[in-house]
């Protein structure tokens, strides 16, 4: 198969959200020895852009883009050892810890963030739902990630994202992770009373906002890698 | 004063059917193909071996059950198909009899428009009373669910039992919590109606409460919601449990799908309850819809889940167990156009098929704000709908041949007898505006919301509903002290 051959097919893989095919093209590119950074930009991505594209226009749907951005995902972790043996660690926009707080099971808004943030670039580990804070301390300890979301959509779960800025404080892990919160009950005001850095209404807010991090980034800022394109709402 | 009236509830004789018996069946084996085969998970040891003694298959480690559909169906047998749901005045018992349909609120909202302001805000304590208080004064709404909104000015641990506490004392009518959702909380609830009715037997006879749950859809069940369904169950207190699969996301695109999950995790939690306790009451519940394509939001209200409304009523049918039909609930903001596209069809459907209890009125923005104004605008359309459902009765006196002959050709019936002997069937609004239009512009052109405005300050200022005694009042309050001793680390 041609190098060019190959893009077109990477980018109608995620067009048409095919996760395991996507998988299968990447690991093909490896095997012609295609730099994975070519590869993502000159194939996945083009995919992505239309598929951003389809949605703004309203000829694509939610489901749309989530398996796009499965795919995608899919085809990343492929590359991913590759992209690590060769120190250029930070290839994507950053990385997002995510999950819903403790006594919390509602997760679907959480999916669709993480979805999104995937498709904009992100690498997204989600914790799940129902996670303590310990857990997300030990989670931002371990993976060090850039940012951390939290849902919540529950007044009485609401509590616990303020319980976890204070331990993050109390570790003093809190300068080193940027913390975004959000769900059905959180508002902008109470994002600003527990002190943390943003609030996101939606998904397209917290992929925004995500950007606005990475843009700032010190971390980003040293990586000279191009960054992997994003979906454009 | 107390200007209590007696409940309207519907007896609908519109009946309309979406299934066939066959489609119905269908439904029903892929239901019982699911349990048996994938399984439901009940993350509660106490749930696992219970089920696992009835025969189930259980994953420990994932806390998944596999119920054999034999198991299913044996346990579904021994749930009652008629029972009461009693208030603290008596006179306001419903009777689920399979042959009337009681409306009630919506409930668990976060922020309310503020009656006198027009502003949205968070909920209080304070709002819970307010609206249990036009909820008893409304003939229309049969018992209070929910409660309306969440009491965010008490503290999360004890919050359903302050919220069950402001229920109680300002209305007599049945009060169904969905926030009962961990074990300590509904000992404390149990405790608290049983001081009511004077005693833990009497509770039983004359369950004043009742307790909804949320299932955890696709195929899951939540463990304090479980735990606390159990001890429920067995003091008596009718509890259900309510899917709400959301098409694309948690459950299959297609409606047949999200039938069979809604039948799974509303039924899958029943078996357990009857093979702990057989006999107890039971109820379905369910508020299946369809997922926002664009937002991925929870749309509350479209065609799709005025279809599943009733064809999840025609498989409760099939099952022969009461069900609460979530209605209502729109998705808009304000109450407009859309609240009362949504709400209409939201609210019909349900009847239509015979639903026992319909929750309920309200909530805007899917369940999220509460509008006094779309309260008293929901209980019109339910108004609308009874007559609707009620239909057409036919025989000599309402055929009025004897009447139309005397009459005549030309004539009018203005001043017949007949028509003052029957013309208060005639359905008549409360905030519908119907005033000649040169009258409407000179009052400063008031519709249905001014209307409902004015009547919900009314009923605040005027309704004063039969207090609990003052000893049971202070016995309410002991008791969520020892609760909050006990739950606030
Ligand atoms: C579906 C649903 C459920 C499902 C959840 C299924 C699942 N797998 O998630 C089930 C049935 C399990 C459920 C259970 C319960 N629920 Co519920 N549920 C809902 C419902 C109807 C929709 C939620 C939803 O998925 N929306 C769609 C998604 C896309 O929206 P979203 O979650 O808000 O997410 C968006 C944004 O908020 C944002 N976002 C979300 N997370 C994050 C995170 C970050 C970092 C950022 C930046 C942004 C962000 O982006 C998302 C995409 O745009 C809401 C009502 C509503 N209209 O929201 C009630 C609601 C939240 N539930 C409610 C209640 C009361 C419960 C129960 C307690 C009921 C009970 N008695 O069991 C249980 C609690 C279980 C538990 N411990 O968590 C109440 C809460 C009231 C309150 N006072 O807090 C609500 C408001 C409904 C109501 N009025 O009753 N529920």
């Amino acid at each position: 198969m041609q190098e060019q051959e190959l893009f077109a097919k990477m980018s109608h893989t995620i067009l048409k959200g095919e996760i395991e095919e996507a998988g299968e093209l990447a690991r093909k590119a490896v095997e012609m020895k295609i730099d994975p950074i070519v590869a993502v930009n000159n194939g996945y991505t083009k995919g992505l852009d239309e598929v951003g594209r389809l949605f703004r226009t309203g000829e694509y749907f939610l489901p749309d883009l989530v398996a796009a951005g499965e795919a995608m995902k899919h085809a990343l972790d492929v590359f991913d050892p590759f992209l690590k043996s060769r120190k250029t660690e930070k290839k994507l926009m950053g990385t997002v810890v995510l999950g819903t707080v403790e006594g919390d099971f509602h997760d679907i808004g959480k999916g669709i963030v993480g979805s999104m943030l995937v498709a904009a670039g992100f690498e997204v580990i989600d914790l799940g739902v129902n996670v303590s804070a310990q857990k997300f301390l030990n989670a931002v300890k371990e993976l060090k990630p850039d940012i951390l979301g939290m849902s919540a959509l529950l007044t009485t779960t609401m509590p616990n994202q303020k319980k976890v800025i204070e331990l993050l404080e109390e570790a003093q892990e809190r300068q080193n992770v940027k913390v975004m919160v959000g769900g059905a009950a959180v508002t902008n005001k109470w994002a600003m009373e527990i002190s943390a850095d943003a609030y996101g209404e939606d998904a397209m807010a917290a992929v925004t906002v995500s950007e606005q991090f990475a843009a700032t980034s010190v971390k980003n800022q040293a990586n000279l890698t191009p960054t992997i394109n994003r979906i454009r709402m | 004063m107390n200007l209590k009236r007696n409940i309207r509830s519907i007896q609908p004789k519109l009946k309309m059917d979406v299934l066939s018996p066959d489609d119905i069946a269908k439904i029903h084996e892929a239901a019982l193909e699911i349990m048996e085969d994938v399984g439901v998970r009940f993350p509660s040891e106490k749930a696992l071996n219970i089920l696992e003694q009835a025969g189930a298959q259980i994953d420990r480690s994932r806390m998944i059950a596999k119920i054999p559909s034999t198991v299913v169906m044996d346990a579904i047998d021994k749930a009652p198909a008629h029972y009461t749901l009693a208030g603290r005045d008596m006179s306001n018992d419903l009777a689920l009899d399979g042959k009337h349909c009681y409306l009630s609120t919506d409930g668990c909202g976060i922020e309310v428009y503020d009656l006198e302001t027009g502003i949205k805000r968070s909920s209080s304590k304070k709002d819970i009373e307010d609206s249990a208080l036009i909820t008893d004064y409304q003939d229309c709404i049969a018992f209070y669910w929910g409660p309306m909104v969440s009491a965010q000015d008490v503290p999360a641990e004890v919050r359903p039992l302050h919220e069950l506490e402001a229920a109680f004392t300002h209305t007599t009518k049945h009060i169904q919590p969905e926030t009962i959702i961990t074990e300590p909380i509904a000992k404390y609830a149990i405790e608290m109606g049983a001081a009511i009715v004077g005693g833990i037997q009497e509770l039983r006879r004359h369950p004043i409460f009742s307790v909804m749950q949320c299932s955890t859809d696709p195929l899951g069940q939540d463990k304090g919601s479980l735990e606390a369904s159990l001890v429920s169950a067995e003091a008596g207190v009718p509890t259900g449990f309510m899917p709400m699969p959301m098409s694309c996301a948690t459950a299959p695109a297609t409606l047949a799908g999200n039938l069979v999950i809604t039948t799974v995790d509303s039924l899958s939690p029943l078996v357990l309850i009857q093979i702990a306790h057989p006999g107890a009451p039971v109820f379905f519940a369910a508020a299946p819809t369809a997922m926002d394509l664009r937002t991925g939001g929870y749309t509350g209200g479209g065609p799709e889940d005025h279809l599943m409304a009733i064809a999840f009523n025609q498989i409760c049918a099939f099952y022969n167990i009461p069900l609460s039909m979530g209605a209502y609930a729109t998705g808009a903001k304000e109450p407009d156009w859309q609240a009362a596209v949504d709400n209409s069809f939201a609210g019909l459907m349900p009847v239509l098929s015979h639903t026992a209890l319909l929750t309920g009125v309200g909530l805007l923005y899917g369940s999220q704000i509460l509008s006094y104004q779309q309260m008293i605008m929901d209980c019109e359309i339910y108004d609308i709908i009874k007559k609707l459902a009620e239909g057409i009765e036919v025989n000599e006196e309402t055929l009025a041949v004897d009447v139309i002959k005397r009459v005549g050709v030309g004539g009018n019936f203005l001043a017949e007898k007949h028509t003052r002997k029957h013309m208060h069937n005639i359905w008549q609004p409360v905030v519908f505006d119907r005033t000649p239009y040169d009258a409407w512009e000179a009052g400063g052109k008031k519709g249905a919301y001014s209307k409902a405005t004015a009547k919900a300050k009314w009923i605040l200022a005027n309704h004063k509903p039969t207090p609990l005694e003052s000893a049971l009042q202070k016995e309410l309050k002991r008791i969520i002290r020892a609760a909050e001793k006990e739950l606030i680390r």
